[in-house]
């Protein structure tokens, strides 16, 4: 086991740091100038020397070919130091953390919504393939993988904030109130949007599985042992059929930070996601860079996870490690 | 000793989008107690359907036909509920699949397989279980059972598998065995073993065995009786000196023929021309006529009644019908 997580780690690292050239290049390569907020007559006030620009460029990192300015910035961010923010001269790191729990708050809500809704539909869906049950969870499912994100939020709002009144329209907590409750009240439609996607998913995907898994020979052996069928569903078929959601959650992991972008921006969710849209807006390239190596790390490390559970709930894969091992 | 399951006019169909596979047509033989009868024929030919009936392991889009009788100790089990199938199965008749890999749960282990079985009949401790299945582990020979009672299908080599798949067959020593080709997935030694192994219990045992299988060389070993099976229908039983010395279907002979044999000289190994015919849209008459050597003007428009040529002995063939 140790092997396998040593030999895992060592791939992530090599991954990190690709996926850290990557879009530090794609930002360097894009075209505009955070110094150009600064200068420009519509946005600033101020009117700057061009000394003072070069004294600006130095002090934000902006100075030197591409590969000085990665080592530059890659040698910090190593140490901790995730750098100032382009725009408004914060720590990117202590901005990026204020924000972070509230992304994941909401992202993790949606998520588990995602599981707890799709396992029993997708079970239901595939044991009664074709019937009209599997009929309306499947049409439902094929609806929601199709849905807008930023029309199904609009909907919700227009629906369920301004007709009904039940939930307030944008937003995290109310100004002067302090309760979970509040933040709950608020999260509830934003975790609608977010999770009606990945439900779908989810449900095709454990349907797909339940058929598959129904059809197995090990359930015929099952019940020719005199096993009451709804016992073979979930003492055999179940667990068969659950063990890919591990890896599919895992892979979903990273969306725990990026798949926001959109909601957080229509409920106007104080999350990652708009930090991240204003960052862009601005060309705030530590920011932008922030972000993504922190979505990288949450990625690789849900995809590491997931393995190794899989590693724990399906017997067929410790046995390759102890070989490995010898 | 008397017949401990009969089968009546068992018709099984299968609705695809082709049409409907008429997989077995009309079958009806019996079953004598503690005797292996073996059910013989080629891929196809409904030997795994008709063992599958007789367990009530037909499932959609497969359907046993509404006149269809399979009566075990002159029960009719097709009228069964639910709850009877899940008492009948398992406790008087058990099966052993072909593939213990795919028929094994392979993220279970192998000691909650062997005693699931005997916890959904008899209200007993999971240790009492567990001890039993230990037990059986041993009974069927495989070394060091405790432990392997932890470990999974995978761990096994695929001897051991087929072991462990007869140990939970012959848990709670049921009735009835019925081995579809138990041994046709293993090494040709390791299915020597197996065999023998297996002819053991069932003499100790004095159990009723139903042998699907394509190979005649098992069946001249084990079995007292041989059903042969064609195209759905069954069209020639009796013993095995009936099959094997005095072969009366044309099918039956062309299939002993084709049986390679080292004590003769023959050249070349014996074939049978042609296939079986379409199941979708099996032919009126005999459906071995259009491969047969032997074929008269009537086998083509209706299929041979039922001759019974000695106690045991009884064919369908046109042949035999007008020498009667």
């Amino acid at each position: 086991m140790s092997h396998f997580i040593g030999k895992r780690l060592v791939q992530m690292a090599v991954v990190f740091v690709f996926v850290s050239m990557f879009a530090f290049s794609i930002i360097y390569f894009s075209p505009g100038d955070p110094l150009y907020l600064y200068t420009s007559p519509s946005v600033s006030v101020y009117k700057m020397t061009d000394e003072q620009l070069e004294d600006m460029r130095e002090s934000l990192g902006l100075t030197g070919n591409a590969a000085q300015r990665y080592l530059n910035w890659a040698g910090k961010m190593l140490h901790g130091d995730w750098g100032l923010s382009v725009s408004n001269h914060q720590p990117v790191k202590k901005q990026i953390m204020d924000k972070l729990p509230n992304t994941i708050g909401l992202m993790g809500a949606a998520l588990l919504l995602s599981v707890i809704l799709a396992i029993p539909l997708g079970l239901l869906a595939g044991s009664y393939k074709n019937k009209w049950v599997d009929n309306i969870i499947s049409g439902i499912s094929y609806l929601g993988i199709s849905l807008p994100a930023f029309w199904f939020g609009i909907m919700l709002i227009i629906v369920f904030s301004l007709k009904l009144g039940w939930f307030p329209s944008s937003g995290m907590r109310t100004i002067g109130v302090n309760s979970a409750a509040d933040v709950v009240r608020h999260g509830v439609l934003p975790v609608i949007v977010l999770s009606v996607n990945n439900t779908a998913v989810f449900v095709r995907y454990i349907r797909s599985n339940t058929i598959e898994q129904r059809e197995e020979e090990y359930v015929m052996t099952a019940i020719s042992k005199g096993v009451p069928k709804i016992q073979v569903m979930y003492r055999h078929v179940l667990k068969n059929c659950l063990l890919p959601i591990i890896t599919m959650v895992g892979m979903n992991f990273g969306t725990l930070i990026t798949g926001s972008f959109i909601v957080e921006s229509v409920f106007g969710w104080p999350g990652l996601g708009t930090l991240c849209m204003d960052a862009i807006n601005s060309r705030d390239y530590t920011m932008i860079m922030g972000i993504t190596m922190l979505a990288c790390i949450v990625l690789l490390i849900g995809n590491f996870l997931a393995d190794i559970l899989y590693g724990f709930a399906d017997p067929r894969i410790k046995r390759g490690e102890e070989k490995e091992n010898g | 000793m008397g017949n401990i399951l009969q089968v009546e006019n068992l018709s099984v169909t299968y609705g695809t989008h082709t049409g409907e596979i008429q997989a077995v047509r009309d079958v009806s033989f019996t079953i004598e107690e503690g005797a292996v009868t073996a059910i013989v024929g080629e891929s196809g030919c409904g030997k795994s359907v008709t063992s599958k009936s007789i367990m009530g392991l037909i499932q959609k889009p497969g359907m046993v036909a509404g006149e269809s009788k399979i009566l075990f100790r002159g029960e009719n089990i097709l009228a069964y509920t639910k709850k009877q199938w899940d008492s009948y199965r398992g406790q008087k008749c058990s099966m052993i699949f072909q593939d213990a890999l795919t028929a094994l749960n392979p993220t279970m282990n192998i000691g909650r397989q062997v005693t699931e079985k005997i916890m959904a009949h008899e209200k007993i401790s999971r240790q009492k279980a567990w001890q039993e299945g230990i037990r059986m582990l041993k009974l069927v020979g495989i070394p060091n059972a405790p432990m392997r009672m932890k470990q999974y299908p995978h761990e096994f080599s695929g001897g051991m598998r087929q072991r462990v798949m007869i140990a939970i067959a012959l848990t709670l020593n049921p009735q009835l065995l019925i081995a579809d080709e138990p041994t046709t997935a293993l090494d040709v030694t390791v299915q020597a073993d197996i065999l023998d192994m297996m002819k053991g219990i069932q003499q100790e045992h004095g159990m009723t065995v139903i042998l699907i299988t394509h190979d005649l060389g098992i069946v001249a070993d084990c079995a007292r009786h041989i059903i042969v099976m064609y195209a759905g229908k069954v069209v020639e039983t009796g013993s095995a000196e009936d099959i094997f010395y005095r072969p009366a279907h044309p099918y039956t002979k062309a299939l002993l023929s084709a049986v390679p044999r080292l004590d003769l000289e023959q050249g070349h190994l014996e074939t049978i021309e042609g296939a079986p015919p379409n199941m979708a849209n099996p032919p009126k008459g005999c459906p071995f006529a259009d491969r047969c050597p032997r074929r008269l003007p009537v086998c083509g428009k209706e299929f041979p009644q039922n001759t019974r040529l000695s106690e045991s002995h009884q064919v369908c063939c046109w042949l035999q019908r007008g020498s009667e």
